[in-house]
Formats: C-alpha cells, structure tokens, sequence
C-alpha cells in the first residue's frame, strides 16, 4: 500500500491519460454509428454489410491494430491518437450492431401513428426514432464504454501512457501491488463511465425511468458483453 | 369536406392486391363507417385517403381535388388520424402528444398546451393527467388520448382505424358514446373502420360493407341495410352475431305476460303483464329444451328485436 501512497500523482495522470484516449472513441463511436446503424434497420443489404463489416474488425487483435494505425494512416508511431483510432474502430465494430438493434426495436405502430400525424423525415428521425432507439443505445453505448477502457490498456504495449503501463511495468518488475493497482484504477474508472452514462440516459429519456430493459436491449447485452471486455488483448 | 373514391386499385409491392377496384363518396360532416373482416381491404382503403399508401391506380379527391397533387406531409397535418392502440408517442407526455400537430405547424408550445389542456376537457380527460406518459395510462385513457390528438389541429377530416378494437367492451360503449357526442358538437367529416358490425351500425351514418380486396357489398344507412340485406353476405354479415341474441315478442292474448322468444324458437323470458300472473311453468313447458335461459323479466335484451 505504501507504493500506492507514494505513487498517486502517476496513478493520477496515468487515469488521466486513459480518460483522454477512450472518451473520443467512446462520443466517436456512438457519433459515426447511429447513422450506420440507421442505415442498417433500414435496409437488409446494408445490415448484412455493415454487421460482417464489423464482425471482422472485431476480430483483429487489439496489439495488431494499435500498431497498423499508425502505418496505415502515416502517424508517428508514439502520438496517442493512433490509439484512439484503434479504440474508435471497435467502438463501431460492436455498436452498429447495437443501433441496428436499437432502430429495429422502434414500435412501428408508432412510427407509422407519427409519420399520419404529419411528421416529415427528417422530424420522425429525431424527434421519434432517435429517442425512442435510446434505451437500446443506451445499452449498447455502455458495453462499448467499459469494452473501450478495458481494452485501452493495449497503449502500454506501444508506449503510450494509460493505465496499462501499470500492467506491464508491474509484470516486468514482478511487482504485483503495481498490476493490482492498474486493474483496480480499470475497475473503478469502467464503473464511474458506467453510472455517468447510465444519469445522462436518465436525463435524457424520463419516461423510460423505472421501465425494465426491453427484451431487445438485454439481448443486445446478452451477445456483446462476453466477447466485449479484454478479448481483443 | 367530401371525400370521394374514383376507381382505386391498390396493389402492394408484394403483389397482394387489397382493393380492386373501389368507388365512394364520402358526404362532409357526417360518419362513413368501412366494415368488413380483417384483410378485406378497410386500413388500405382509410390510408389512401391521407396518402400513407398511394393508389396503384384511380383518385382520391378532398373537395373536388386530388389528393396526389397535395404533398403528403401538409395533407396529413390537416387530416386528423387515431388508430387502435393508439400509438400515441410513449417519450410525450399526453398534453404534448395531443399538441403535436400544433407544434408540427408551428403553433408556439405555450400556446399549444393550453389548447390541448382544452381538448382533453373535450374528450372527457381529467387535467391531472396532462403530465402522465402514456404508458401510465389506461387503454381506455389512451384512446381518448388518441381522439384528442386527432383533434388538435382542428382537421375538417377525421380518419379512424379500429380505435376502440383492443379496449373493454364496457370501456368501447363509453367511448362509442362519447364520439356519438363528438359528432353531433363537432359534425367532422368521419371515416370510420371497424370489423364490429354492432359498431358500424351505432356510429355510422352511412355503412360500407366490405367484402375481401376492398369490394364493396352493400352501402346504405343501418336501416336501409338491416331492412334489405343486398344478398346472403350482407345477410349473414348483419345477422351473424345479432341473429343469436334477437328476441321477438309472442303476445299471448290482451292483459296477459307477454312472452319473449329467441331466435331458435325457445322461450327466453316473460314480461309480466301490469297485474298479470307470472306463467314461468306453462312458459317454460310450452317449448322448453336445455336451450331455454333463465327466465328474466328484463326488456333490455327485447331492444335487439
Ligand atoms: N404493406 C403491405 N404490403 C403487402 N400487403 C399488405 C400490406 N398492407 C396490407 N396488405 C395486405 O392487403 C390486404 C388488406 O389489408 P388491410 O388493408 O390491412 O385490411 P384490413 O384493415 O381490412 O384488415 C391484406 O391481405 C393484407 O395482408
Ligand atoms: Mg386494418
């Protein structure tokens, strides 16, 4: 314990570090997928594209990406955005699927009650389908939080600070206070992400308070959480 | 505000062809109701009048002018519309989900609720409720809910789907009751859809009988068609249901019980003659089988007749 008293500043600013490279992916990711996934409840052939599309970038190892990033998009090899972008990616990966699911679970009594009211396009989008594909976003997005800091400690590996330096420096020093530390700074971190998201959703969507998960949501749940944190280590 | 069919096909893209070849007029201010069984064409028909389906072929004309020269969003924010299962929006509050179509043409929102807290006295909503969810609300509520937003943009037209299909049957008398009031305040322009022929009957005007792809089997007002059933469809349409509860009264001599028999044949009751003698033995032995209901001296079932 002595070492974690004496280490909180780097304990600090390595969650710090973690913080800045996960929230760009996380608010990205959500961002860059709903339209997709729009695009996916709405037609059968871009579902199947965009679902195997994110399937397989699911699948390539997190060290793989981190390092391709960079090669790929001609960064130098240290700037921690080549990490973001690797978080980014699976991000998408797994939250298409959740929008997908999100936009398909859209009463259609109720989108075709709106569109006779006189709802234009554009108005039944955000001002019916968006918000009440919430609760399954919602879902989706808080798989993709705790995936994303999870996995972010890949950064460690390509020299990058997060929290992760503490599982590597630890495991090289065979000093386990040091990874117990990082991991319980992972826990902690995943768990404050948790609840923030979960008071936004709150906030957003008052008349979902106090309504079970629909059975959609805690399917989408169901799938993502097992591949979702740290298989991609 | 007429309405008028001329020639309307409408073949899905599937190929399902639900209306063949359909044609209406709709006479302003009153009630048209479509009745016929599901699938025989009654929503396609009903949705073609605001344009959430197109016609493969023929018009549709509002006045004399063809809805498909009219841009479906505008038309549908001047027709108001009310489904079964109300489909009110579940993130709305009720009084912002009956100030929607205000709100969609711009009315201020101040504004708007308080015409809509107007509306649910209209539809005999208690206020309380304006700030309730729909989901917090009963069937019944959510219905009038429904008739309420329907109302809001005060539309000359009022399309109806099977509103009161999935409530209580004592609930679907009120509300029955309650657009029959509607109706004689507001005199909208109304079509109405329902498989329920008891239903057709109280609330239509004039009655569309529908046979499947939307032909057309008889139209007249419920006396026309209860009197003259067009042919055995019409014939079984209208006695189906009605046929096993119909009564007809047997007078059995001047001052005497008045004897009440069903349509098989059995007797159902007697009605006591002012003074008379009840005669439930002699009633009950002149035709009785295990058919004959308990004997009742009630004349509300005798209005069936
Ligand atoms: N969007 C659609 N695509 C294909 N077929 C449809 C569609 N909507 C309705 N139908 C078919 O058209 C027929 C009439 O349907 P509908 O108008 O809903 O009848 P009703 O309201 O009287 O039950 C049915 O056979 C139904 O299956
Ligand atoms: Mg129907």
């Amino acid at each position: 314990m002595d070492w974690v008293w004496s280490h909180l500043d780097l304990i600090w600013s390595s969650t710090l570090a973690h913080v800045a490279l996960c929230v760009p992916a996380i608010v990205l990711g959500f961002v860059v997928s709903v339209p997709l996934g729009y695009w996916a409840s709405r037609s059968t052939a871009a579902r199947g594209v965009l679902l195997t599309l994110g399937n397989v970038l699911y699948t390539i190892p997190g060290i793989a990406l981190v390092v391709l990033v960079p090669v790929v998009l001609g960064l130098p090899i240290l700037n921690p955005l080549n990490v973001t972008i690797a978080l980014l990616i699976y991000a998408v990966a797994i939250m298409v699927r959740s929008a997908a699911d999100a936009f398909a679970s859209v009463d259609a009594d109720v989108r075709g009650s709106a569109r006779a009211q006189g709802f234009s396009g554009p108005q039944l989008f955000w001002r019916v389908e968006l918000p009440l594909a919430g609760p399954v976003l919602l879902a989706g997005i808080r798989v993709v939080s705790v995936s994303t800091i999870s996995l972010a400690t890949v950064a460690a590996l390509v020299g990058i600070p997060s929290l992760g330096g503490f599982f590597t420096d630890g495991f090289q020093r065979s000093f386990a206070t040091e990874v117990v530390t990082g991991l319980v700074a992972v826990l902690v971190l995943a768990a404050v992400f948790d609840v923030v998201i979960g008071l936004i959703g709150r906030a957003l969507m008052p008349w979902n308070r106090g309504r079970r998960l629909t059975s959609r949501a805690a399917k989408t749940l169901a799938t993502a959480v097992p591949g979702g944190v740290g298989a991609n280590l | 505000m007429s309405i008028e069919f001329r020639h309307v096909r409408k073949t899905y893209p599937d190929g399902t062809t639900a209306v063949e070849d359909f044609s209406l007029v709709v006479p302003s201010h009153s009630t048209t109701v479509f009745v016929g069984s599901s699938g025989c064409g009654k929503t396609t028909l009903l949705r073609m009048i605001n344009r959430m389906v197109d016609p493969s072929d023929g018009q549709i004309l509002i006045d004399e002018e063809d809805v498909s020269r009219v841009e479906p969003v505008a038309l549908r924010r001047r027709i108001g519309y009310v489904m079964q299962n109300s489909g009110l929006l579940p993130h709305r509050t009720v009084i912002d989900n009956v100030a929607t179509v205000p709100i969609l043409t711009g009315t201020p929102k101040a504004k708007a609720r308080q015409d809509a807290l107007g509306l649910l006295d209209r539809v005999g909503l208690d206020r309380a409720l304006a700030n309730r969810y729909p989901g917090q609300l009963s069937g019944g509520q959510q219905q009038r809910v429904g008739v309420a937003r329907g109302l809001a943009a005060d539309p000359n037209i009022l399309l109806m789907d099977e509103p009161f299909g999935a409530v209580d049957p004592i609930v679907r008398d009120e509300l029955q009751q309650e657009l029959l009031r509607l109706q004689r305040e507001l005199g909208k322009t109304t079509v109405f859809v329902t498989h329920d022929i008891d239903e057709a009957f109280l609330l239509g005007t004039q009655v569309v009988i529908l046979k499947r792809g939307g032909v057309v089997a008889q139209i007249g007002t419920p006396a026309e068609i209860l009197a003259n059933p067009a042919d055995d469809f019409v014939a079984d349409f209208v006695g189906a249901k009605r046929g096993k509860r119909r009564l007809t009264a047997e007078e059995r001599g001047a001052g005497d019980d008045v004897l009440l028999v069903d349509a098989a044949g059995y007797p159902a009751g007697l009605i006591a003659a002012p003074g008379g003698r009840l005669e439930l033995a002699d009633a009950l032995a002149a035709g009785a089988g295990p058919k004959s209901r308990s004997v009742s001296n009630k004349t509300d079932q005798a209005g069936d007749a």
